[in-house]
């Protein structure tokens, strides 16, 4: 039975926000991420979640709030974008060190200066070596259920650590789409109870959190996320296994549209993934072979599996919403690692396009596939810059 | 409670073990003893980056009987919110069922400077928890750098007595009237060398619901530069020479806890101490002019305040 609501993308993260009902989440506003928590807000105000509202002064203390609560018990939450992610930067690798398993949503936008509020992926993509678990949203419908697994995976004892849920800002954020809000019952006992591991609340055996460690013991300390990051692909499966009995739907660290045969094809990640599809339907009708690979899980990288899946493909375009200055886009970087090992790699194109909003058109995706098509592209190509 | 139960319920309230490994002669440790042995209830602590986070919890050991949780430099505050908040949370739904008591411990670095939002957030946002400060006057833990609590004259690493200067060269921030401004209803001033009433403030502080700040002063060997025996007496002599005034605000209500019983000029507590060093030479004694001035102005000021 669907239950179909008209929501935007940001209204869909708090719905799962409200269904998860979190013990504690720190607010604090910054566009785009704000749609998300004022309708938390609401919900809050309206009795409709127990939470604990911390309104905190400053993205800085919202992440030392979850650390604080995390650490303390607590089933944790927040929101952030842009500039507030750049403030929790140190914050960032505390939870992820801590091990507290903290689950935040990311309105993607972009990074100052100059200073713009709109979409693109410099904000996340500087964060992408924190630590967290990091899942992407094509759409509004993807937001909200990648809540519910990154609550699951965040809490799982072979993990405990932080997962980040991306969204396009404005672009899904602020965008009204029909969001099946499942029933919260069956939600509720999905994400199941927090059971907390040696909580600082728990007074009768005192721990200390976030001591020093010094050469002698860091390394191992710090050794010990790796695995942990490793075992969230099987976990986030497994996970996603469960939620598909829910949802009816498949979950996997990437979707893959029309590649059985494509020779040419797109690997994106978040809302532009939905603008690719369409133009690939209206290529596929002229008898193009042309495939799509979106990304849904950047941390931990699927090298493995990104590298079977474009094995056939003769020319791969990776389109990417952030720079990385002096070095490969960071997908595209990624993209370049995982087919390394190939006996026949495809040609591997970087595209960046989008920076601080700007529209990337359908003519412009089937100018790029014909370009893939006939090999008429530079190694770096930037798409809708106006030189 | 007399002088001697004090030193009794000191010695079985060890929420802070032996065996940490701050300077001998620190005064930190007596501080946070005291504080931690006023109530009876369990307490939850955290601490921002500096000389207590790091000389008290070095992995594997860490000398807290109690459960503790630093996390960063500038959030104690923010930090000991969300664990308050979480205890809300959880026992509310009934998950939790003693009541807790929360303190936040920082230095003069994390509180007066970098951890000033964190603190006034939390401060108005009405968390109940403690907060304490332990203020030495300067950056110690990073090798004796000026924070906005070193005080007027002082030569430290970042502001140090040379051919030209004198070291730093403003007064310090006003913390617990910045704390105060907030309207909460406990902020108290209290040092080391008087632990009666340090410890009473600290008991009066956990018997109140709602945010309480509570300001110590805690003489450094290294920073101030003393032999480590002297610590109690630099505490004493900073009180006496009205350098450190011992007073609280409750409810908006001043009152002095202790008056002098003589003026001491404060070139008695200058002249114990190597960061004053310079301040001795003829050519400096407007300085000390102005110190002494300074303190005189400060101290009408408050007297005023507690009428």
């Amino acid at each position: 039975m669907t239950n179909y609501k008209a929501i935007t993308g940001g209204e869909a993260v708090a719905e799962a926000m409200r269904q998860i009902n979190p013990d504690v989440a720190a607010v604090y506003p910054i566009t785009p991420q704000t749609i998300i928590m004022q309708k938390f807000a609401d919900f809050h105000a309206d009795g409709l979640v127990e939470t604990e509202l911390v309104p905190v002064e400053s993205e800085h203390s919202a992440m030392s709030c979850c650390v604080g609560a995390a650490a303390a018990g607590a089933r944790v939450m927040t929101a952030t974008c842009s500039a507030g992610l750049a403030l929790m930067w140190e914050m960032l690798g505390v939870a992820s060190g801590l091990r507290l398993p903290i689950v935040m949503s990311v309105a993607n936008r972009a990074i100052s200066a100059p200073l713009n509020i709109h979409c693109d992926h410099s904000d996340t993509m500087g964060s992408r070596d924190h630590g967290w678990i990091m899942l992407f949203s094509e759409n509004g419908q993807e937001a909200y259920e990648n809540m519910f697994i990154a609550v699951r995976l965040a809490e799982r004892k072979d993990i405990m650590l932080p997962v980040m849920v991306n969204l396009d800002g404005f672009i899904t954020s602020h965008g009204v789409e029909n969001i099946d809000v499942y029933n919260d019952q069956v939600m509720k006992k999905f994400v199941g109870e927090n059971k907390p591991n040696k909580p600082l609340l728990d007074i009768k055996h005192p721990v200390s959190y976030g001591p020093l460690e010094l050469p002698d013991y860091l390394f191992e300390t710090k050794y010990q996320q790796i695995p942990s990051m490793e075992a969230a692909k099987k976990a986030y499966l497994e996970i996603g296994k469960e939620l598909s009995q829910i949802t009816k739907k498949e979950y996997g660290f990437f979707e893959t549209y029309k590649m059985d045969d494509a020779k040419a094809v797109i690997v994106v990640i978040n809302s532009t993934a939905g603008t690719v599809k369409r133009v690939i339907d209206q290529l596929r009708e002229k008898g193009k072979k042309v495939g799509l690979l979106k990304i849904v899980m950047f941390r931990p990288f699927p090298y493995q599996e990104i590298r079977e899946a474009l094995q056939n493909a003769e020319s791969v375009a990776v389109l990417d919403r952030a720079a990385s200055f002096g070095a490969n886009a960071p997908l595209y970087g990624e993209i370049k690692n995982a087919i390394y090992d190939l006996k026949k790699r495809p040609l591997l194109y970087s595209c960046l396009y989008g920076l601080g909003g700007r529209n990337i058109f359908e003519s412009d995706i089937e100018h790029l596939f014909n370009q893939l098509l006939n090999k008429g592209l530079e190694e770096v190509n930037y798409i809708g810059l106006r030189k | 409670m007399n002088i001697k139960e004090l030193a009794l319920n000191l010695e079985k309230n060890r929420k802070l073990e032996a065996g940490h490994r701050s300077c001998s002669g620190c005064g930190f440790p007596q501080i946070v003893r005291a504080v931690l042995a006023s109530t009876d209830k369990p307490i939850v602590a955290s601490c921002a980056t500096g000389c207590l986070e790091v000389t008290t919890s070095i992995y594997p050991f860490t000398s807290w009987n109690i459960p503790f949780i630093h996390s960063a430099f500038e959030n104690s505050a923010a930090t000991i919110a969300g664990v308050e908040s979480a205890y809300n949370g959880l026992k509310r739904k009934g998950k939790i069922k003693d009541e807790i008591k929360f303190v936040a411990f920082g230095g003069d670095g994390g509180t007066y400077d970098i951890g000033l939002q964190s603190l006034s957030g939390a401060l108005e946002r009405g968390h109940d928890f403690l907060y304490v400060c332990y203020d030495n006057n300067a950056y110690m833990n990073t090798g004796i750098q000026r924070s906005s609590a070193t005080p007027y004259g002082a030569s430290t690493t970042t502001a140090p007595a040379g051919k030209k200067h004198f070291g730093k060269a403003q007064f310090r921030k006003d913390l617990v009237k910045i704390c105060a401004a907030h309207n909460i209803p406990y902020v108290a001033q209290a040092s080391l060398s008087n632990l009666m009433d340090l410890t009473n403030k600290a008991q009066k502080a956990f018997s109140i619901t709602g945010p309480k700040v509570l300001l110590v002063l805690q003489p450094c060997t290294l920073g101030w530069g003393y032999p480590m025996d002297k610590t109690i007496e630099l505490a004493k002599m900073a009180v006496e020479t009205k350098f450190w005034p011992l007073y609280e605000i409750e409810n908006g209500k001043y009152k002095l806890n202790y008056k002098p019983a003589k003026d001491v000029p404060i070139i008695e507590f200058i002249k114990m101490q190597a960061r004053f060093k310079h301040l001795l030479k003829p050519e400096n004694q407007q300085i000390v002019d102005k110190i002494q001035q300074n303190i005189n102005f400060e101290w009408e000021k408050l007297l005023k305040l507690c009428e």
